[in-house]
């Protein structure tokens, strides 16, 4: 068994949240009036957040939260409820709420032994509970002095630290039965420069599927800079480009290009619905031979990482794209199912509220060969896209954009100017065919990816890479 | 007084000398269907409950406060976050502009937000009124070819607040709606189009309306292309203007404009928009989706006017931004669930309508681009800088008519470049959910990317 992330261990958290004879009967209950499957979701969430701001520490918040979300599936259908009340009495409730879509159907289904609860720990080494309040507000303080410190143009800083542990126990009527304890530290550092030209916006994150030492290896200083830099710069910026032009996306750029122009396409609910441009490619060479493109929610410590997705799937390693050509979708249990294959570990959810869907955990594309600078050098004119903000797509039509937060004019293959901030537009098949040229550095980005109205951790990553052509969305003539 | 008034009161009644404590408690009872392909895809109701509690601890140099909530209203949750946000607070930096709610004598609006008819569809009908609008999408032109989802959803929320200066409060709303999402196809293209429909019960839905608007934008767009880059006028569709509207308000946040995060910062009394601008936020305002009696502190939500004939003349404040700006709340304190703290917000923003419709606006430009979608607005618009990058999909105008559709474009420019760059305002209002109000506009000078 894949143990990536945290490590199977004997001991379970489950005694904490529902006992397993609840659990068994709660299932049953699912099922007595019907249904080919029943799953039992339950989370116990609790988060924290420091927030450093206008030159204090504005606000801590704390929170918690947890229930179960019982889903019961008859058919094409799917019925859902959830509760916060825990006890026996609240989950029966929830089960045969979510049951009453399959009042229809004739006789119950066995309920299959439920197997060994695969039960896994964190990877965190500090917990943040083990952490002093005062440690953490001290790191909001330096990064935000460290911001300060790079200019008087800098007019604002906003650091922010959060932390969050997530456990969830997943038992299924085919069996499943597992748990994994999640636990995720993020800090965000914002910075607003004031100049002549107005006021300009720098950011720079760090987001890890790990505890506090997250600090260990990451310079909360550094990170104030970065953001503090970003925003200078962008006060003497010229306007971005408008109209088709060659882009050398920074490995550290973020992988936010892959995350849009293909990796929602590859999601199989729209893929089994058909409105995906990547439906009936499978085997197709749907982008330059140089791509290939991977989802791994085995990473461990990357933000889109866990050892279970919320379905109890062990996460895994999904090549999606080898050298240009489509090898497979994403897959959660509802539509593998439909094609009679195993699910991919892709199948995620908000809270315990939402109901699991087709997600990514960390796409990237694998590094290739070419030295960074020599891309840069041998490309005449163009845009260098430093940093990446977030994007957006239409699966149906492949269309997707996404926005700089630093990039700079490549002029006689070397990088120039600063530019204001813009959209990228292209559709994804077309730009990924039009990647000529791979370098041999790499690097991930956090990110949140919203769809459907949830949200969920996600990693990006990409080498440096040039694509031909790409319309870039600014103002200048 | 509701059961949810009683159990926040609970909590500020036990605010010892040195503390003030307010408590906001929320609890929502909802629906949620999908039908694909003439059945139920999905189908849930929950109910979700929850406590956000600040605590202040007054002291010589300011006041510090700690938050904290819970996603249940059990003893033990509703102790744990009281517990919870004392704790915090000892660890906030003291603040002389933190203070909780004063009551202002302004009377609430008399609004009713809960459909006195909410209960009257039984679930099968919701189930088969949906139902109908799929398949009313999928047969409605033979150029469809896939419908993604039918949505419907409903549900109830009811909300209180109680503070330790007083504020007593409770409000309940329904809230209602449908939506879809069509496919149009030709050989091997599809183009995208989606419908709605929203109110404050099930009955008020307009199921033909959703589903024609979903056929309508998704087959106009058959054969979309690229168009070459360009400068050009911009219509936009009053969707289209209603988002754009929403992040016009977040710049006009009195919070974001003290913490020197706005462009609107210093601009006071100033012309920032054409003089046929004026801009009010006004979430008394029956009609509007973002309607409400009390703002998320518990003060009576009231008519601001924001900018008057293409003046800057006012930002909406909670009471903390208020107090740092040296002025008192305008009753727009925002708040995300029992989740979140307070944060100064537009909830119903409306720009006054000009003379003409959509038609007239239309017929009167040569050349330009109707844009009845945009994409990137996170990742493109800035209210901090003003700075204005989206993608967008929509049809050519030519000689006052609609000409070939077109797609992968962006359009930028900057917002206060827009708002001085508006040459037509249209009349047919529009509530939409979200923030803001929508309408026909028509702004100038818009670089136009493409090919």
């Amino acid at each position: 068994m894949p143990v990536a992330n945290g490590t199977l261990v004997g001991v379970s958290i489950a005694p904490e949240l529902v006992a397993p004879d609840v659990i068994d009967r709660v299932l049953a209950e699912a099922v007595a009036r019907g249904g080919e499957m029943a799953e039992v979701f339950c989370e116990d969430r609790t988060s924290r957040t420091a927030m450093f701001d206008d030159g204090r520490v504005e606000e801590l918040a704390s929170g918690q939260e947890r229930g179960a979300g019982i889903r019961v599936i008859l058919g094409e259908t799917t019925g859902f409820a959830h509760t916060a009340d825990l006890s026996e009495a609240g989950l029966l409730e929830a089960a045969r709420a979510a049951a009453a879509v399959a009042k229809q159907g004739g006789g119950g289904t066995n309920v299959v032994g439920l197997e060994k609860r695969r039960a896994y720990s964190t990877n965190a080494v500090r917990l943040h509970d083990d952490v002093a309040t005062s440690e953490k507000l001290e790191l909001l303080a330096k990064a935000n002095d460290a911001a300060r410190s790079v200019g008087g143009s800098i007019s604002q800083v906003q650091a922010s630290y959060a932390e969050g542990r997530r456990r969830i126990l997943v038992a299924t009527t085919e069996g499943v039965n597992a748990s994994d304890d999640q636990v995720r530290t993020r800090f965000n550092v914002i910075c607003v420069a004031t100049g002549d030209s107005g006021l300009q916006t720098g950011f720079e994150s760090v987001a890890r599927t790990e505890g506090f030492e997250l600090f260990d290896a990451v310079n909360v200083d550094e990170l104030g800079r970065i953001a503090a830099t970003r925003a200078l710069s962008k006060l003497q910026a010229r306007p971005a480009p408008s109209g088709e032009v060659p882009v050398v996306l920074a490995g550290g750029s973020g992988g936010v290009l892959f995350h849009e122009a293909c990796g929602h396409g590859l999601e199989a609910d729209h893929i089994v619905k058909d409105s995906s441009v990547y439906c009936g490619q499978m085997g197709e060479l749907v982008a330059s031979p140089l791509v290939t493109l991977v989802d791994d929610g085995t990473v461990t410590g990357e933000w889109g990482a866990f050892s279970i997705d919320d379905e109890g799937r062990p996460a895994q390693r999904n090549v999606l794209i080898e050298n240009g050509v489509l090898t497979d979708y994403m897959w959660d249990w509802l539509r593998a199912r439909k094609e009679g294959r195993p699910s991919s570990g892709n199948g995620r959810r908000e809270t315990y509220q939402h109901l699991p869907m087709v997600r990514m955990t960390n796409t990237f594309l694998l590094a290739g060969q070419e030295d960074p600078e020599e891309i840069v050098a041998q490309t005449p004119h163009g845009v260098y896209v430093a940093k990446l903000g977030g994007g957006q797509v239409n699966t149906a039509t492949g269309d997707f954009v996404f926005g700089t937060t630093e990039a700079y004019l490549i002029e006689d293959g070397k990088i120039t100017e600063p530019l204001r901030d813009a959209n990228l537009i292209g559709n994804g098949p077309e730009v990924l065919r039009r990647i000529d040229a791979i370098a041999d550095d790499f690097s991930m980005m956090p990110g949140t990816c919203g769809k459907d109205g949830q949200s969920v951790p996600v990693g990006c990553g990409q080498p440096t890479l040039r694509i031909t052509g790409v319309t870039f969305g600014g103002t200048a003539a | 007084m509701s059961e949810l008034l009683e159990l926040a009161t609970r909590v500020i009644e036990q605010a010892n000398g040195k503390e003030g404590i307010e408590a906001f408690v929320a609890r929502g009872t909802d629906t949620e269907l999908r039908i694909y392909d003439g059945a139920i895809e999905s189908l849930s109701t929950a109910t979700s409950a929850g406590i956000g509690v600040r605590v202040l601890i007054e002291g010589n140099e300011g006041a510090q406060v700690g938050f904290a909530w819970s996603g249940s209203l059990d003893h033990e949750a509703v102790d744990r976050a009281l517990r919870e946000a004392r704790e915090n607070a000892h660890f906030a930096s003291p603040d002389p502009y933190v203070a909780l709610a004063q009551l202002d004598g302004v009377a609430p609006s008399d609004l009713a937000l809960t459909s006195a008819t909410f209960d009257e569809l039984t679930l099968d009908d919701k189930i088969a009124m949906t139902t109908e609008l799929e398949a009313m999408t999928r047969g409605g032109d033979p150029r469809i070819r896939q419908v993604d989802s039918a949505d419907f959803g409903d549900g109830i929320v009811e909300s209180a607040i109680a503070s330790t200066t007083g504020i007593r409060v409770s409000s309940q709303r329904s809230n209602a709606f449908l939506s879809v999402s069509a496919l149009a196809g030709d050989g091997d293209e599809t183009q995208t189009g989606s419908g709605f429909s929203v109110g404050r019960s099930a009955g008020e839905l307009d199921l033909r309306e959703a589903s024609s608007q979903a056929i309508e934008r998704s087959v106009r767009m058959l054969g979309a292309a690229k168009v070459p880059s360009m400068k050009t006028t911009v219509v936009f569709d009053p969707r289209v203007t209603s988002t754009i509207l929403s992040v016009l308000g977040g710049a006009l946040s009195g919070e974001a404009v003290v913490k020197g995060r706005s462009f609107f910062e210093g601009r006071l009394g100033e012309r920032v928009a054409n003089q046929d601008v004026t801009l009010v936020d006004d979430p008394t305002n029956p009609l509007a989706y973002g309607a409400a009696i009390f703002d998320g502190e518990g003060l009576a939500c009231r008519r601001n006017v924001l900018i008057n004939q293409g003046i800057l003349e006012a930002f909406v404040y909670d009471t903390v931004a208020a107090r740092r700006a040296g002025t008192s709340s305008t009753g727009s304190a925002t708040r995300g669930g029992y989740g979140g703290t307070p944060g100064a917000g537009c909830r119903a923003i409306v720009l006054s309508p000009g003379e003409q419709g959509a038609e007239e606006i239309l017929g009167g430009i040569e050349r330009g681009l109707y844009v009845q979608s945009i994409t990137g607005v996170h990742s493109g618009v800035s209210p901090v800088s003003g700075d204005f990058s989206v993608g967008a999909e929509g049809l050519m105008i030519r000689n006052g008519a609609f000409a070939e559709p077109v797609r992968e474009v962006t359009v930028a420019s900057t917002m206060q470049a827009m708002l001085l760059n508006l040459t037509a305002i249209g009349n047919d209002l529009t509530w939409l959910p979200g923030a803001a109000c929508g309408q026909t506009l028509a702004i100038a000078d818009f670089q136009l990317s493409g090919s």
